[in-house]
This record gives structure tokens, sequence and C-alpha cells, in this order.
């Protein structure tokens, strides 16, 4: 890192903030809370890039965007230049600029880090995108001749998706079989519209259907037609069916009325539109008190939705402390000034009704931190007698996910991994089974949007491989 | 979009619903089901399957109609399209040759058990067949049932066919019978399942019941499904819908469906079986 001395340039180490919308006024709706960078501001925060000769950022990218050089073309003003240098290496990048835990991963590898903030890499990357949406025509890359192999692919989330755009480019007929009435995958029925705008969603999945894909919905890889009957009428398939099996804590009182799991409550709100009952047919209760279980992105996306349909008030019950919240950094702020409150260290180990069977309060324990665990964090530990009840009426489990068994049950030959997940080569994605290859959630568990469409990259490669005679 | 081939409403309130869904059609197997959205903005709903023609790729299901959903989908003529015909979902009904089967049909359900006598018979069982309704006009597809077993058993409320009595009448009818099942599988509202279930723990006979929760996508997602069996948490759209109905939490379960009563999430199956009991 020596040798990256800024000599030129004096350090402008203060990233330039995005304008959001106010918090009193976000609480009462469901847009999109960030606003994006307006160009003037967007070329100040890229020409803070010191276009490091040896850029340490690249390497942070699941996909490996080629940053400075995108970044350039931004302060240089050529914004149809730098999308497409970002879309050389990531065909979603409206989404990956909003969702990445971009603190993880390239802004943390960005050296002004060390001095004072890293570059906005997301937030620029967002900007190119916003920008090309807003132009007339989106480019289509050049099409490679069609090769006349077909590839099926399970699940229209961004694994799935980043697969068939890739296959599609390189000449391959793609047909994508989704379980739901929509596609997009968590994108769609997790994240929430205040973070990540369903229309920008379907411009991306709009944009692979240009490419080409055909895509079969409300079609249940499993039980509509298995693995086994598709690898039939296809030369390769892709498993990017996610992790979306919802874990429950295993205390008691979880089957109570009014204890969700995150992907029912967040479906409900997202994918049914429920916030908008009685225009569409699907209702979410209103609670006054909720208690969110868990500290991930889930969770805050959870949290964040019932402070909008207007909880009185809403607690993120987390059983680490702050610093070990595994959410996104930006999204834990939002969520702090939106008002919800957190109960770190502290663990619910029962679930109280009332005499209809619905949830009336929670009991909990105090913890502490310990030693470190296999995650590298440190241990929560319960504190002796510390229980305590806490009110609420309603309970959302936000705890995590796992693959959905649907797909190994009805497919032999598909060995899982220690995770429950599909067992993969790294390097290539392919399972156990002959012409089937898996990325995504459903190898992770629930991991990623960036790592998902790296898995899918992956596999796209491969399967080109396979396909073109060259292994 | 999904072409609705018939709707017709058989008996007050339960409509025969075909629809075109080659996919559903060539795959279903007895005791699944399928989620159908009515509309554009409608909510999704699990539809059990009561019968189907693999050649004309159409798929028949029987439903109740009781609250916004149902209602939408009792508006619908032939020739009109739904946005949502999603599946086969759920584990098929277990068919094998066990002897002596007793299947209970009430509701919706005398219309989903009927795929299962067929294939029960076909398996080489002895089949019989137990309907349960308030009088004799909310009976529907006897015929078809007759064909499928090897005899029929009816009680109504008001006496307008075969016994006048309902599901607590069975084992006495059985027994007069000669009969005694070596395994039981009841389609229909809650209370048929959870009453049979309690009936038949006594008595040892094997009981299996085809649940009916809420649900949302119906692939294992939402959660909104599950129901405690035996003690552990599953969820009726992957594990299910058939489950042991001597291991059931019924009571959990019944508070559980009524969870969404006032807004109606769950108009299908809350049918007006509830007052019989
Ligand atoms: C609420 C929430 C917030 C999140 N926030 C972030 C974030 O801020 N940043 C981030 O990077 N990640 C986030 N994640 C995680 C991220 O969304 C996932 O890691 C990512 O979407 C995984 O992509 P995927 O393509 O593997 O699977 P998914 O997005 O889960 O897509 C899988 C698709 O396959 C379909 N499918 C499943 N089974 C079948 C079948 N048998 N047949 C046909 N189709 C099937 C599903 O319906 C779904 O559409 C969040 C997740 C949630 C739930
Ligand atoms: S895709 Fe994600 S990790 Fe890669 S540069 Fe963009 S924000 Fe950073």
């Amino acid at each position: 890192m020596a040798d990256e001395k800024p000599t030129k340039k004096t350090l402008d180490i203060k990233r330039r903030p995005m304008p959001k919308q106010d918090h009193h006024e976000r609480i009462k709706n469901f847009e999109e809370v960030a606003l994006g960078y307006p160009v003037p501001t967007a070329r100040e925060e890229a020409s803070r890039c010191l276009d490091c000769k040896t850029a340490l950022c690249n390497k942070g990218c699941p996909v490996g965007i080629d940053i400075p050089g995108f970044i350039k073309r931004i302060v240089e003003g050529d914004f149809a230049a730098g999308i497409r240098k970002i879309k050389e290496t990531n065909a979603l990048p409206a989404i990956c600029g909003r969702v990445c835990p971009q603190e993880e991963q390239c802004e943390k590898m960005c050296v002004l880090g060390k001095k004072g903030e890293p570059v906005s890499i997301g937030r620029l990357e967002r900007f190119l995108a916003d920008w090309e949406a807003g132009q007339d025509k989106i480019e289509i890359p050049v099409m490679a001749p069609k090769t006349g192999k077909k590839v099926a692919i399970v699940g229209a989330g961004p694994a799935g998706v980043t697969v068939a755009n890739d296959l599609l480019i390189l000449g391959h007929d793609v047909t994508i079989y989704e379980a739901l009435h929509e596609c997009g995958g968590v994108l769609i029925y997790g994240i929430p519209e205040f973070r990540l705008p369903k229309s920008i969603v379907k411009r991306e999945v709009d944009y692979v259907r240009r490419l080409g894909a055909k895509i079969e919905m409300d079609f249940i890889v499993g039980t509509t037609r298995t693995v086994d009957e598709l690898l039939e009428e296809f030369d390769a398939l892709f498993v990017g069916a996610g992790a979306g099996l919802p874990w429950f804590m295993e205390i008691p009182g979880e089957n109570l009325n009014g204890v969700y799991s995150a992907n029912e409550y967040l479906t409900r709100v997202n994918l049914m539109k429920g916030y908008r009952f009685p225009e569409y047919d699907t209702p979410v209760k209103q609670p006054a008190r909720v208690a969110v279980v868990g500290g991930g992105n889930v969770a805050m996306d959870s949290a964040r939705t019932a402070v909008r349909l207007g909880a009185d008030e809403v607690h993120l019950v987390y059983r680490r402390s702050r610093t070990e919240l595994p959410a996104r950094l930006e999204e834990v702020e939002n969520a702090e000034e939106e008002g919800v409150i957190f109960d770190l260290l502290t663990l619910p180990v029962r679930l109280i009704g009332d005499e209809n069977g619905w949830i009336k309060e929670m009991e909990c324990l105090e913890m502490e931190l310990g030693e470190p665990d296999d995650s590298g964090r440190r241990r929560p530990v319960p504190v002796k007698g510390s229980n305590f009840l806490m009110p609420a009426d309603a309970v959302v489990i936000a705890i995590g996910n796992s693959p959905n068994p649907l797909i190994p049950m009805t497919t032999p030959g598909l060995e899982l991994n220690k995770k429950g997940g599909l067992m993969t080569s790294p390097e290539t994605a392919r399972t156990s089974k002959a012409r089937v290859w898996a990325g995504g959630d459903v190898v992770r568990g629930a991991a990623t949007v960036i790592s998902a469409m790296g898995d899918g990259r992956i596999a796209a490669a491969s399967i080109h491989k396979y396909l073109t005679g060259q292994e | 979009m999904y072409e609705v081939i018939e709707r017709r409403m058989i008996v007050p309130n339960l409509h025969e619903f075909t629809v075109r869904a080659p996919a559903v059609a060539r795959s279903v197997k007895p005791g699944q089901f399928v989620i159908v959205r009515p509309e554009e903005n409608g909510e999704r709903i699990p539809l059990s399957v009561a019968d189907w023609d693999r050649e004309a790729g159409t798929v028949t299901s029987i439903f109740m109609q009781v609250g916004a959903s149902t209602a939408k989908l009792a508006r619908l003529k032939p020739g009109q399209t739904i946005p949502t015909y999603a599946g086969p979902l759920g584990r098929k009904t277990d068919i094998e040759n066990f002897g002596t089967v007793l299947l209970v049909g009430g509701c919706y359900g005398i219309g989903s058990i009927y795929p299962v006598a067929r294939a029960l018979k076909e398996a080489g069982n002895k089949v019989y067949t137990f309907l349960e309704a308030r009088g004799s006009f909310l009976l529907y597809w006897e015929d078809k049932l007759a064909a499928a077993s090897d005899g029929m058993f009816i009680a109504t409320r008001d006496g307008t066919k075969g016994r006048k009595g309902h599901i607590a009448d069975m084992p006495a009818m059985l027994s007069a019978a000669g009969i005694t099942p070596d395994r039981v599988i009841v389609n229909g509202c809650t209370f048929l399942l959870m009453r049979t279930s309690e009936l038949t723990r006594p008595l040892g006979w094997k009981t299996v019941v085809n649940m009916n929760p809420i649900m949302i996508d119906g692939t294992g997602m939402c959660g909104v499904c599950r129901v405690s069996v035996g003690g552990k948490m599953k969820f009726a759209c992957v594990d299910g819908p058939d489950f042991d109905g001597h291991e059931i939490d019924w009571a959990e379960f019944l508070a559980r469906r009524k969870s969404y009563g006032p807004e109606e999430v769950d108009p299908l199956r809350r049918s007006s079986c509830a007052s019989h009991f």
C-alpha cells in the first residue's frame, strides 16, 4: 500500500452524502428512501478516487468490476462509457449499487478509507445505472450467433437471471422456470420497495427477456416437472432456487397467532402488496407493538416495514451487540433514524399467548459477549437469572433461511453440503449430478445478491465450456 | 394466463372449477393442491385438486364461496382467464395396497377424495367411502365416487339421504356393515378432519388427514402453513398436506386458521361446518 502515495492530489477524505427522504416523511410511505446523487455530486464524489495503480477495490468486488475504470468515466462525464464498463461484468448494477454490503466489499478495500471515508462506490454504480435508465434506449450487447443448445434455469432470482444473461449473449437458448407469479426472487418478494423499487427489478428482468430469455411462471421444478424430466429436453440445467425456507427459533409459542416468519411478513407486503389492502386482496395485520427478532438485512427490512405500516413501537431484538449486526450499515442507520428501538444483547426464549392464542409477550434473556466463535464474532452468552418479559402483539422472526428441500427431494443424485444446500465445485459451480449446475443461496444458504451473481457468472462460463465441447 | 374451461355451482355455494393448465395436468397426483390467483391484484389461495384430464390438459377443483377471493372465482365464466394457476404442490397421498381403506369426505373434500379413491382402487384396495353433508342438496359426485368404491356410506344432518346423523355415527355404521379399515383418509373442512381423528384414535385406526392451512406461496417460503405434528413444526405445503391425524395439535391449528378471519385472507375452506358440532 505504501506505493499508493497520492502525491498529485490533496486527499478529499469526506464522502458526499446522498440525498434521502426526510425520516419524518418517509415513515409514512413505501417510496425509496435514498434518492441517488445528482450529476454534480456524482462527479465530485468520483473525483475523490485516486485512480490507484493497483486498485484494491476491484479485489473486494465478488464479480470483479473495473471500479476505477468506471469512476474515471464519471469524472470525464462520459456516463455511457461508464455504464458499459460496469456491464462488462455486472448485469444488475442498479440493484447492486443499492443493496450490496459495500462496507464489507469494495469500499472496505478503498485506500481512502484508511485516512478518512472510502469512495462511495455503490452510490456511483447506482448513479450510472439510474442515469442509463433515464435515457431513451438501453444498449443491447453484441450477441454471439445461435448455438442451438438449450439451457433450463430454475428460479428467476439474481443467480438465475445472471446465468440467463451470460448464456444468451453467448448464443445459447435459455428458458427460466419460476415458481412464483413474478420474477426477481428475493428482490421482489423480500427486499421492500423503500429500499429497492420493484420497477428496477422489473426493468432488469425485462432486459434478459429482450435478450431472448423464455420465462415460464407458476412452474415449480420438482413437482410441475422434475429436474430429470427437464434434462431430457435441455442440454444443461442451472439451479438458482434460493434459500426460501424460513428458520424458526424452536422455542415454545412460535405457532401462536401473530408470530410470522419474515418471509411471510415481507411477502404479504411486497409481493402481494398487502400495504395497499384492500385495493390488493392480501391483508396484513397492523399491530401496535412489533418485535422483530434478528439483526440482518431481513430483520431491518421487517422492522422498517412495520414502522411504515403504522406500528406505535417497533423493537429489533438481537442477541449480540450493535457492531455484530450483519445488516448493511446504511440500513441500520436508516432504521435508527426511523425510530426502530434496538434491544441488543437480548435473546427470546419463550413466546407467551393470550387466551385466544394470540401473542401477548415474549420472555427474553439478557446476554453478554464472550469469546469469539467460528464466525469470528464474539459469542453471546446468557446472563443467569436475567429473564424479563417484553410485551408484543406481533413477533416477526428474521433469523435466517435455508434452501428449500423440494428440488433435492425430487432429484436423485444431487448431493448436499453441510448447510443443507446443493454441493458444488467452487471453480465451476457444477453439482454432483451430470449436466446440472447451481449457485446463489441454494448453495450458500442465505447470502448476498452479489455472491449469487458471482456464482451465476462462474456457472455460465462453465456451462458454455461444456456446451461448446471445451472440456 | 390460464383459461377457465368450466365454472359452475354444483350444489349451493360449492363450485366445480376446471382450468386448462397442461403442465399441472400432466403431473398432478391425488392429495396435491394448486395455488390460484383470480385476478392481477388477487391473493394467492390454495385449492385441492379433485380431478384432471391429462390428455386435454385440464385440472378440476371444488371450491366453496366464502370470502372476497372465492367470490371472484365464482364470477368467472368459461373462456375467461386467470393470471396464476401454479402446481401441483405438496406431497401426494400415499397410495399402496393397504387392504381396506375408508375415505371420508365432506364439503370440498367430497371432490378431492375422489382421485384418492380411484388410485387406491387401482392399487388393489377395498375402498369404502363415507360422505357427510348437512342435507342431500349438498351432495355431489356420488356416481363418480360410487364407481371408484366398493361401498358408500352417507350421513346427512337432516336425514334427506342416508342415515340422519353425522361423522360421529361413522364407526357404528361401519361396524354394522362388518368393516374394519386398515387406514382412514379424510378430506374436507378442519372440523371433519379433527372429529374423524378423535373418533378413530380410540379405535386404533390409522388416520391420514389432508390439511388445509392458510398459505401464500405454497412452496415452503412463507411458513404460514406451519402445523405442529407429533410436537414438531411442519410446513403443510412441503411436508404435507397429508399428516397423521392423531399427531396434530388441533387446538393450535384451529386458532391459526382463524387468525386472519376478520380480513378474510382465508375465506376458502372456512366453511359452515363448525356450526355442526
Ligand atoms: C428481506 C431480505 C433482504 C435482503 N437484503 C439484502 C441486501 O441488502 N443485500 C444483499 O446483497 N442481499 C440481501 N438479501 C439476500 C439476497 O436477496 C439473496 O442472497 C439473493 O437474492 C439470492 O439470490 P438467488 O438467485 O440465489 O435466490 P432468490 O433470490 O431466492 O431466487 C430464487 C428464485 O427461485 C424460485 N424458486 C425456488 N424454488 C423453485 C422451484 N422449485 N422451481 C422454480 N422456481 C423456484 C423462487 O421463487 C425465487 O424466485 C436479502 C434477503 C432478504 C430475504
Ligand atoms: S457490485 Fe457490489 S461489491 Fe462490486 S463494486 Fe458494485 S457495490 Fe461494490
